[in-house]
This record gives C-alpha cells, structure tokens and sequence, in this order.
C-alpha cells in the first residue's frame, strides 16, 4: 500500500479540502479527549473527597487520643 | 389442605434458563459489575486507540479521493463512526431505562447516567463534522433538513435525559421521569434513520445497507470498519470506567466501597 498523497504539503493541503477535513477532525480529537479527560476528573475528584475525609477521620482520632493522654 | 413446604436448597432441575437469570441478575448488582469489568477497560482502551490509529491514518493518507466530492470525503471516516455511536448509544439509553422502570435494577442507572455524555458527545461530533463537511460539499453549513434537524432533536434529547439523571441523584423519582425520556425519546431513533427516504433531504441516502453491497469502491469504505471498531470500542472502556466511577461515588454508604476508596485514594498524592 502506499499513501494516496505525493508530499507532506499535498497531505496538508488535500486539494482545497485541506481546512475542512482537519478542522472537523481536529474538534473531533478534541471533543473525544475532553471527554476522557473529564471522566478521569471526576474520578480523581471522588478520590480527593475520599482522602480528605479520610485524614479527617484520623485527625479525630489523633484529637480524642491526644485529650486522654492529658487527663492522665 | 396441606402446605407446601418450599425447598432449602435449590432443586438440580432449575432450568438453564433460571439459572441464567440468577446470574444476570448478579452480574447487575452494583459490586459485581464494579468488580467484573474493573479489567476490561485497559484492555478495551489499548484496542480503541489501536483501531482509531489505523484507521485514521488509513483514511486520511491511504484511501484514494472521493472522484465528485474530492479529499472532503475523509470527513466521512470521523462523521458515520460518530452519527452510528451517537444511534446506537441512545438505543442502549433506552433499554437501560426500561431496564430501570420494570427491575429497578441501580445498576442500570449508573451505566445511564455513564452512556449518556458519551453519546451527547457522539452526537455533537456527528452535527459538527457533518456540518464543517456540508460548505465545500452543499455550499452550506446548516440546512434544516429532516436528517440534520432529527440529530439535532437527537443532541437535545441527550441533554433532557443527563439533566434529569444529574437532578436526580439518589432520588428515584427524577430518575424514573430520565429513563421514561429515554424510552419515549427512542422513537426519534427511526425518524433519523428513515429521514433520508421519507423526506427529500439534501442528506445522501445509506451507502451502506445491510442488503446491498455498498455504493461505493472498497478502497473508500474499508478505513471505516477500524474507525467503527475504534470508535466503539473506545466508548465502551470510557462508559465503564465512568461506571464504576459513578457506582462509588453512589454507594459509599457500603463498606466494600468504603475500603476501596480509601484504598485508592491512598494512592493520590
């Protein structure tokens, strides 16, 4: 098989069809990667939630230990 | 009269059947489902980014010119991928949601409110190729014909069904009324298919059809079959890993989801 296009500039440039067809696959990727992109921050998102609620938690923990220690 | 007494343990001649249903069941629940395909996404994503690869390289570089619409035919490799996800996801919408109203299975509302943007997407995608592939081809950029206007429905539908899941959360009623949308909003699902023979659209008719051999030189429609596979395949490992996201976020009040969240967000720095 070989490309269908003799230079990089004819690649480029597709006839006079250059800027249609990168511009609607261009917001293609874009679109696709935001969408990934987006679920990874939700992901990432839920798990910060996670560990602040989790170092809250053992802050408490940390409180209540250091108070009995002073009644001793 | 006697009473029946019901057996403890399942008789061996439960059917196949039953025996399916047991296990369907099971693979719905919210924890199976987080724990069976936590190891198909990775697999899946490698798969896509491979297809997507070859096929956009194959389209845009390999494939020989359109010989009446020239080079802005390559939109097409991008645009049918996106316009059949964008049909095909709002299908599974609208199972999910029968799926919901009829077994109140929660599960299918995770996997909802996960298809959902992905298709949105997929839509949006379909409306913007087509649209920059319609001024070199039709001399427009918009046309209100029954095929652009029934995806545009199409996106808004979308929008209806993710604003009632998102308003909905953890409260059945909203997303009983998103998956109701889903349902009805299926019927726009033929209207766009048949749009192009039952309205004289400035839309082409299907190059492809299950019955005929396709209207066009396989060298020209070859690179789609990766880009299908791609495009698929893509969208599957995003709407499970959104899933699974969702189902956490959803059932923290479990304990399993519990541990495994501080797990996980022991790893973040």
């Amino acid at each position: 098989m070989t490309p269908y296009f003799e230079s990089w500039s004819a690649f480029w440039q597709m006839g006079k069809h250059g800027p249609y067809v990168w511009a609607a696959w261009g917001l293609s990727l874009l679109l696709l990667a935001l969408l990934v992109v987006w679920a990874r921050w939700q992901r990432h998102q839920l798990l910060r939630q996670a560990q602040r609620h989790q170092q809250r938690l053992s802050q408490r923990q940390q409180q209540r230990h250091d108070s009995q220690e002073g009644v001793d | 009269m006697t009473k029946r007494v019901t057996p403890l343990s399942a008789p061996a001649s439960v059917s196949f059947t039953q025996r399916l249903w047991a296990v369907f069941l099971k693979t719905a629940g919210a924890r199976e489902f987080y724990r069976i395909f936590g190891g198909w996404i990775r697999p899946l994503a490698v798969l896509s980014l491979i297809a997507l690869l070859v096929g956009m390289v194959w389209g845009l570089a390999f494939a020989p010119p359109d010989y009446l619409q020239g080079n802005s035919y390559r939109i097409m490799f991008i645009h049918v991928p996106a316009a059949m996800l964008a049909q095909s996801a709002y299908l599974g919408l609208a199972i999910l949601g029968l799926i919901l109203l009829v077994w109140k299975l929660k599960t299918a509302e995770y996997v909802a409110r996960a298809l959902a943007p992905v298709g949105l997407v997929a839509c949006v995608i379909a409306l913007l190729t087509g649209s920059i592939w319609g001024r070199p081809t039709w001399g427009t950029y918009w046309v209100w014909d029954a095929r652009i206007t029934s995806m545009l429905i199409l996106a808004f539908l979308y929008a209806g069904v993710m604003g009632l899941y998102a308003a909905g959360e953890n409260r059945s009623q909203t997303a009983k009324a998103a998956a109701l949308l889903s349902i009805i909003g299926a019927v726009n699902l033929p209207i766009i298919k048949y749009s192009v023979e039952w309205w004289n659209t400035l839309h082409q008719g299907a190059t492809f059809t299950l019955t005929e051999a396709p209207k066009m030189h396989h060298t020209m429609y070859l690179p789609l079959i990766p880009m299908v596979l791609g495009v698929y395949l893509g969208a599957a490992a995003l709407v499970l890993y959104h899933s699974r996201t969702l189902i956490l976020a959803g059932e923290q009040r479990h304990r399993w989801v519990q541990q495994i969240l501080t797990q996980l967000s022991s790893k973040i720095p």
